[in-house]
C-alpha cells in the first residue's frame, strides 16, 4: 500500500484536531449544543467557555507536547520504545511537582509547580544522556530510563509515606493519575508559552535527528554539533513534557504510540515525524479526554488512567509485531 | 592543491596509546590505503583525518588550519567520512539514506534541486541507482553498504576518508568500489583514504600504502615496498610473498610467521 502525501496527512489531523476540539467543547455530562456557544444568557454558556474551554486547548498542547517529545526522543535514541513516560522523564518531572505539593508551597505561590515540574523534566533528560554516556545503544536508554523511574517512583512513594496529612496524600494521588478535568484558564497561560518554546526547539533537532539515523559517528561526520543537539533536546523535552506534567499530571503512553501511528502513513524519517506527532498526539489525547468524560461511571474515569490502560496492549502488539519480524 | 596532513598524531585510549606519533601528509589525486592489523588504531586515524576525534597529542591540518578549527559544516563539505560499521537506524528508502549525505550544504532546509542531482549522480557512481526507493533495512548487507559509499559520495567532498568500505562486498563489487574510488582520485583530483584488510586489493587499488602497527608507522610507500615481506611479517606476524599477478600485484599469504 502506497502511502499518502504528506501534506493530505498533515491536513486531515489538522481536520480531526478541529472537528474533536468542537466536539470536546460540546460533549460531557452537559450535553452544550453549537447554539449555545452564541447566547451568553444561555446557562450552558460557561460551561462551555469557562470549563471546557481551557480543558480543550490544553488536551491540543499536551498532546502535541508529548508526542512530539516522543518523536524526537525515539529519533534520538534510535529506539522505537522511548518516550518520555518510559525513559523516567516524566517521573522526574512529577517528583519535582509532587515535591512541591509535599512542602505545601505549590498553593502558596502558582508557579512553583510548575518550575519543579520543568526542572524535574529537565534534570531527568540530562541524566538519562549522561547515564547512557556516548554509546547510546538502546539498551543503555532502557536501563538509564529504569533507574530514572524507580529512583523518582521512590522519591513520590517517600513524599505519601510521609505526607502531613491524608488531604496531602489525596491532592498527590489525585495529581499524579493524569487529568484534564477542571483546569482553568491559569494552567492553561502557564503551560501554553512552555510548550511553545520546547517544541520550536524540538523542531530545530529535525535534521540533526535525521543525521543521526546513521548513527553518531555518522552524523557528526555530516557536521551535526552533538553537545548543541544534546542541549536543544534536553531543554526542549524538559520544557514541553514538563509543563505537560505541570498541567494535567502523568498522561503516559501519548509520546511512545503516537509515532508508531505516524511512521506507515509519513515515513520513518525522525525529523518528519515531529509535526505529524505533535498532531496526532493532540488527536488522541482530545479523543480520550472525550471518552473519559463520557463513561458513565459515578467518579469521571481519570484520563492518565485511561492512557495507561490503552497502552498495555499497544505494548504487547508491539512485542508481538517485533517477535513476527525476527523470527 | 589542498593537503591534509597529521601532525605528531598520539592517541590514548584507556591504558594503551593506541597512535603513538603518527605524521603523514596525504595528496589529492592519490588513493592511499591504511592498512595494519586489528586495534592498530586504523579507525582512530581516519576519525583524526575527518576532525571527529582530538587528538592527545598533535594535530591535523588542511592547507595549513587546524580541521578541529573549522566550523562543523565547513570542515562536513570538504572531508567525507564514511564510517566502519553500516548503521540505518530506521526503515527509509535508499534515497532518503543518500540525501543524508547534503546535510552539510542544506542544513535544516530540504533537499535543493542541485542537491537532487548530487544524490543522482552519487547513487549512479556507487551503481544503486535501481535500490532507490527500496528499504535500507530490507537490504543486503553488500547493498546496503554501496548505499552507504553513495552517502558519503553524495557531499561530493574534496577528502573522501573510508573506513573499510569492501567489508561484505562480494569480489565484483569489490571491483567496482576499487575503481570508483580509483575514478575519484586520479579522474576528479579528490583525495582518497581508505582503510583495507585486503592486501593484494590494497596493492591494486592504492598509490600509497600506510601500514600502522604498534601505534607507529611501519610503512609508507608504494605498494611493493609497504607491502614488503619484512613489513608484513612484522604488522601481521604472517610470511608472505609479493608475487606479479597477471591482474596486478598478490600478495600470498604463505603463513603464520615466527
Amino acid at each position: 500500500m502506497k502511502p499518502p502525501p504528506r501534506a493530505v496527512v498533515l491536513l486531515t489531523l489538522t481536520l480531526l484536531t478541529l472537528g474533536l476540539a468542537l466536539l470536546s467543547l460540546m460533549a460531557g455530562r452537559v450535553w452544550a449544543p453549537l447554539s449555545a456557544f452564541t447566547d451568553m444568557s444561555d446557562p450552558r454558556w460557561p460551561i462551555v467557555f469557562e470549563l471546557r474551554t481551557p480543558r480543550t486547548l490544553l488536551a491540543i498542547l499536551v498532546g502535541a507536547a508529548l508526542g512530539m517529545s516522543g518523536a524526537a526522543m525515539q529519533g534520538y535514541t534510535r529506539n522505537p520504545l522511548a518516550d518520555p513516560g518510559v525513559l523516567g522523564v516524566s517521573a522526574m518531572a512529577a517528583l519535582g511537582a509532587v515535591g512541591t505539593l509535599y512542602f505545601g508551597v505549590a498553593a502558596a505561590t502558582y508557579w512553583m509547580l510548575p518550575a519543579a515540574a520543568v526542572t524535574g523534566a529537565m534534570a531527568g533528560v540530562l541524566l538519562l544522556l549522561a547515564l547512557a554516556g556516548s554509546t547510546s545503544s538502546a539498551v543503555t536508554f532502557v536501563l538509564a530510563g529504569v533507574i530514572l523511574n524507580t529512583v523518582a517512583s521512590a522519591g513520590v512513594a517517600l513524599a505519601l509515606n510521609l505526607a502531613p496529612s491524608p488531604w496531602a496524600v489525596n491532592e498527590i494521588v489525585n495529581w499524579l493519575m493524569g487529568s484534564l478535568a477542571d483546569r482553568s484558564f491559569d494552567e492553561l497561560t502557564m503551560a501554553a508559552p512552555l510548550i511553545a518554546a520546547g517544541c520550536a526547539l524540538l523542531l530545530t533537532t529535525g535534521r540533526a535527528l535525521d543525521a543521526l539515523t546513521l548513527g553518531e559517528t555518522g552524523a557528526r561526520s555530516l557536521g551535526v554539533d552533538m553537545g548543541r543537539m544534546r542541549w536543544a533536546l534536553a531543554l526542549g523535552v524538559g520544557l514541553a513534557a514538563g509543563a505537560s506534567v505541570a498541567a494535567t499530571g502523568v498522561v503516559s503512553f501519548v509520546g511512545l504510540v503516537t509515532p508508531h501511528l505516524m511512521r506507515p502513513l509519513v515515513g520513518a524519517q525522525p525529523g518528519k515525524l515531529l509535526v505529524p506527532s505533535a498532531l496526532a498526539g493532540a488527536v488522541i489525547v482530545l479523543a480520550a479526554d472525550i471518552l473519559v468524560r463520557l463513561t458513565p461511571s459515578a467518579a469521571e474515569v481519570k484520563l492518565g488512567v485511561a492512557m495507561a490502560a490503552l497502552g498495555g496492549p499497544f505494548f504487547l502488539g508491539l512485542l508481538l509485531a517485533m517477535r513476527r519480524r525476527m523470527s | 592543491m589542498s593537503v591534509l596532513s597529521a601532525k605528531g598524531l598520539r592517541v590514548r585510549l584507556g591504558a594503551r596509546d593506541v597512535l603513538n606519533g603518527v605524521d603523514a601528509d596525504f595528496a589529492p589525486g592519490q588513493v592511499t590505503a591504511v592498512l595494519g592489523p586489528n586495534g592498530a588504531g586504523k579507525s582512530t586515524l581516519l576519525a583524526c583525518l575527518a576532525g571527529l576525534r582530538r587528538p592527545d597529542v598533535g594535530s591535523v591540518e588542511l592547507d595549513g588550519a587546524g580541521v578541529r578549527a573549522l566550523a562543523p559544516r565547513v570542515r562536513a563539505r570538504r572531508i567525507g567520512l564514511l564510517p566502519q560499521t553500516p548503521e540505518v537506524a530506521w526503515p527509509v528508502s535508499a534515497r532518503t539514506v543518500v540525501g543524508l549525505g547534503r546535510i552539510p550544504y542544506n542544513g535544516s532546509r530540504g533537499l535543493t534541486s542541485e542537491d537532487e542531482a548530487a544524490v543522482a549522480r552519487a547513487m549512479d557512481a556507487a551503481g544503486v541507482a535501481e535500490l532507490a526507493e527500496r528499504d535500507v533495512t530490507t537490504l543486503s548487507g553488500g547493498e546496503r553498504g554501496r548505499v552507504l559509499i553513495a552517502r558519503a559520495l553524495a557531499g561530493e567532498p574534496e577528502w573522501l576518508l573510508a573506513d573499510e568500505p569492501l567489508a561484505g562486498l562480494d569480489p565484483g563489487h569489490q571491483l567496482d568500489v576499487a575503481a570508483l574510488f580509483r575514478d575519484l582520485a586520479a579522474g576528479s583530483g579528490r583525495g582518497v583514504v581508505v582503510t583495507l584488510h585486503d592486501l593484494s586489493m590494497a596493492a591494486r587499488m592504492a598509490d600509497r600504502i600506510l601500514v600502522l602497527a604498534d601505534g607507529g608507522l611501519l610503512a609508507d610507500g608504494p605498494p611493493h615496498e609497504a607491502l614488503a615481506p619484512a613489513v608484513l611479517a612484522q604488522a601481521y606476524g604472517v610470511e608472505a610473498r609479493f608475487t606479479q599477478g597477471e591482474a596486478g600485484p598478490l600478495i600470498e599469504i604463505v603463513g603464520r610467521g615466527r
